[in-house]
């Protein structure tokens, strides 16, 4: 069991009265299972990963990473799940700006301890395997979106993360793209046995999963188990 | 990679906020540091100066000062050297050797020069000249008690004390130590002053005063030569210092109506006020640097972190504490202080030893230890200043960020 939630809920304090973010979920992930999470604007899709990554504490309930309790973490110690397990893919790329696509990519490790060359040359071969290493001096904005979203995948796997976490990760890039960068991150998710959460709202992305979490208004309407075949994908 | 060069790259990164964030702190620095250098060679340069002197009044032209007499400007005023036979004719107890001199700053092979026109045997000069060339002298010393009237100004430098040098022929002249190595003047030789030839009848050793600048001649010779006859720059009078107590200086006035009488105690006293108010120049102007380059620095951090939300939640997405947060925003105003701290050192010391010699006559020399002073006070300010925006962007909620993707 990588992560496992019990009752779990998450409401916002807002001037207008209490918002239901997220309702009584109870939810396990093992090692190299492939989540993908759909549902209606507004329905806790961002509120979930945001729980998950402990960049949120919840309201109630309880979340366990690997054994850690993360809602009687401090802050510090979240801080340091993320910077060891955790891989995130944004939307909107997240990238540094004024850091070349090798130092975007080295970025999460400027955490860890003992850095060596043996980093540079991994990272490298991140960018590599996203095709992206004859690019990798160059500055994110000189990048097209599909790519700027691949250097955030290599991003995401530089510190050989037991989990990613992808918010729409699609979501700014058009149809022949998105299959690019999905079936990097299905890939990664086979190969690695990296397990993957992904938001989205296409129904394209969410077929790559092989556990289908359907969201509304807070709570889990539908879960799908499948196998993820050739014939599904054509 | 490490933080420092995180913080190395977004600092180059934004080379135009770098500047403005530097301007004020630098600027400020600067001044504080030009101001000082002046300040301290002033202070020196004028004790010196007086010591040197030998005597303890000045008679100057009305309306002059003694850095009027030292910077001996072309049009620098004078009065009649009548008023020397005057003090000699009047029958003022108490005033002894009397020395006038007409100074004057000319051009001798495209170096400048003080010439200095004076009278032998009335003229007090350095003990060296004395000392090396056998120039007969008697020990100077004012009719009664000389401890107080030769009183040192804290420079009791042996090589300052003056003799009395008894002949200098209408064609001879002493020169300085400075204006000898840079012309390449050594005793018997012959030197083109003003379109006459004078032998060098001596090289003075390095006094580390004006005289090293300076050329001496016979004060007829020079009023001559300048076009200025009979006219003299100064009349420096040893006084017993009873007789200064005793209203000397009222009656000299009385003599000497159309002229301005000092006493060295005067004058250093005058610079005395002076340096005080350049040292509270200095703290006012540091008391403003503590605040428009604290508020400037942290101004142009807040505007960083504000410009730099988005990516500052993602480097807390990522894995950055609070803590590490704070360390970068720190860690780059404290290059942006030890840099300010460093070019307003470099700055104000340059404009010092550049500006110093044409806007105050003084040679400024580097002071190394302002250096350590200056990036220690400027490193302090910006941190200082720091401190609140780093702060307040520790509290920027990454998950806020995510959510406006
Ligand atoms: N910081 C907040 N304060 C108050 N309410 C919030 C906050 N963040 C989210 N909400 C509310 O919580 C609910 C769930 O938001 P969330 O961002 O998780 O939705 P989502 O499923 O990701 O939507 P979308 O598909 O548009 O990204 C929404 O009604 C939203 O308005
Ligand atoms: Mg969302």
């Amino acid at each position: 069991m990588l992560i496992e939630t019990k009752g779990l809920s998450k409401y916002y304090q807002h001037k207008d009265g209490l918002v239901e973010a997220i309702k009584y979920i109870d939810l396990s992930f093992d090692q190299g299972d492939f989540i993908t999470i759909t549902g209606p604007s507004g329905s806790g899709k961002t509120t979930l990963l945001l729980l998950l990554a402990g960049l949120i504490r919840p309201t109630s309930g309880s979340i366990n990473f690997q054994g850690h309790e993360l809602n009687s973490s401090s802050d510090n110690k979240l801080a340091g799940i993320r910077s060891q397990h955790i891989g995130f893919v944004m939307q909107n790329f997240s990238l540094i700006p004024y850091l070349s696509v090798l130092y975007n990519v080295l970025l999460p490790l400027s955490l860890h301890k003992h850095a060596d060359s043996s980093r540079n040359d991994y990272a490298v071969r991140l960018l590599d395997k996203v095709g992206l290493k004859d690019r990798m001096n160059h500055l994110p904005k000189e990048l097209s979106a599909g790519q700027q979203q691949r250097v955030a995948i290599a991003r995401a796997l530089v510190n050989k993360p037991k989990l990613i976490l992808a918010d729409e990760p699609t979501g700014n890039l058009d149809p022949a793209l998105s299959i690019e960068i999905l079936e990097v991150l299905k890939q990664i998710n086979v190969e690695n046995k990296i397990t993957i959460v992904m938001v989205t709202h296409s129904p394209v992305a969410s077929g790559y999963g092989n556990l289908k979490i359907n969201l509304v208004q807070g709570r889990i309407v539908n879960k799908v188990c499948s196998v993820v075949t050739d014939e599904f994908l054509s | 990679m490490k933080i420092y060069k995180l913080v190395l790259i977004e600092l180059w990164h934004r080379k135009s906020q770098l500047i403005t964030s530097l301007l004020a702190i630098t600027l400020g620095i600067g001044v504080i540091v030009g101001i000082r250098s002046v300040a301290v060679v002033s202070e020196k340069a004028v004790a010196v100066n007086l010591d040197n002197l030998g005597a303890n009044i000045l008679v100057l032209p009305q309306g002059t000062s003694i850095d009027n007499y030292y910077s001996a400007d072309i049009d620098a005023p004078t009065f009649p050297e009548d008023y020397v036979e005057r003090i000699r004719t009047s029958t003022l107890a108490g005033v002894d050797n009397i020395s006038p001199k007409l100074t004057r700053r000319i051009k001798i092979q495209n170096q400048s020069v003080v010439l200095t026109g004076i009278l032998p045997s009335s003229e007090i000069i350095s003990k060296p000249i004395w000392q090396t060339s056998g120039l007969s002298g008697l020990e100077l010393k004012a009719t009664c008690d000389t401890s107080a009237s030769n009183k040192s100004h804290g420079y009791e430098d042996e090589r300052l004390q003056r003799k009395p040098i008894e002949s200098l022929q209408q064609n001879d002249c002493i020169v300085g130590a400075n204006i000898a190595k840079t012309l390449n003047l050594k005793q018997g030789d012959k030197v083109n002053i003003l379109g006459s030839s004078f032998n060098v009848f001596n090289v003075l050793s390095e006094t580390g005063t004006v005289d090293d600048d300076r050329i001496f001649a016979h004060l007829h010779t020079i009023q001559k030569l300048t076009g200025i006859e009979n006219q003299i720059s100064v009349i420096e009078i040893m006084g017993c210092c009873n007789a200064i107590s005793e209203g000397l200086l009222g009656k000299l006035r009385n003599i000497l109506p159309d002229t301005k009488i000092t006493t060295i105690n005067q004058i250093v006293s005058t610079q005395i006020k002076t340096n005080q108010l350049m040292n509270k120049i200095s703290i006012i102007f540091l008391i403003i640097i503590l605040f428009v380059g604290g508020i400037s620095i942290g101004n142009s951090i807040w505007a960083n972190v504000n410009e730099r939300k988005k990516e500052l939640g993602t480097l807390r997405m990522i894995g950055f504490t609070k803590l590490k947060i704070y360390q970068m925003l720190l860690l780059k105003a404290a290059i942006l202080g030890i840099l300010g701290g460093f070019l307003g050192y470099i700055i104000g010391t340059l404009s010092g030893v550049l500006l110093g010699p044409q806007l105050a006559g003084l040679n400024i020399e580097p002071i190394p230890i302002y250096l350590l002073w200056s990036v220690l006070i400027s490193l302090c300010i910006s941190l200082l200043g720091s401190l609140i925006p780093a702060y307040l962007a520790g509290k920027i909620e990454p998950y806020k960020i995510m959510q406006e993707a």
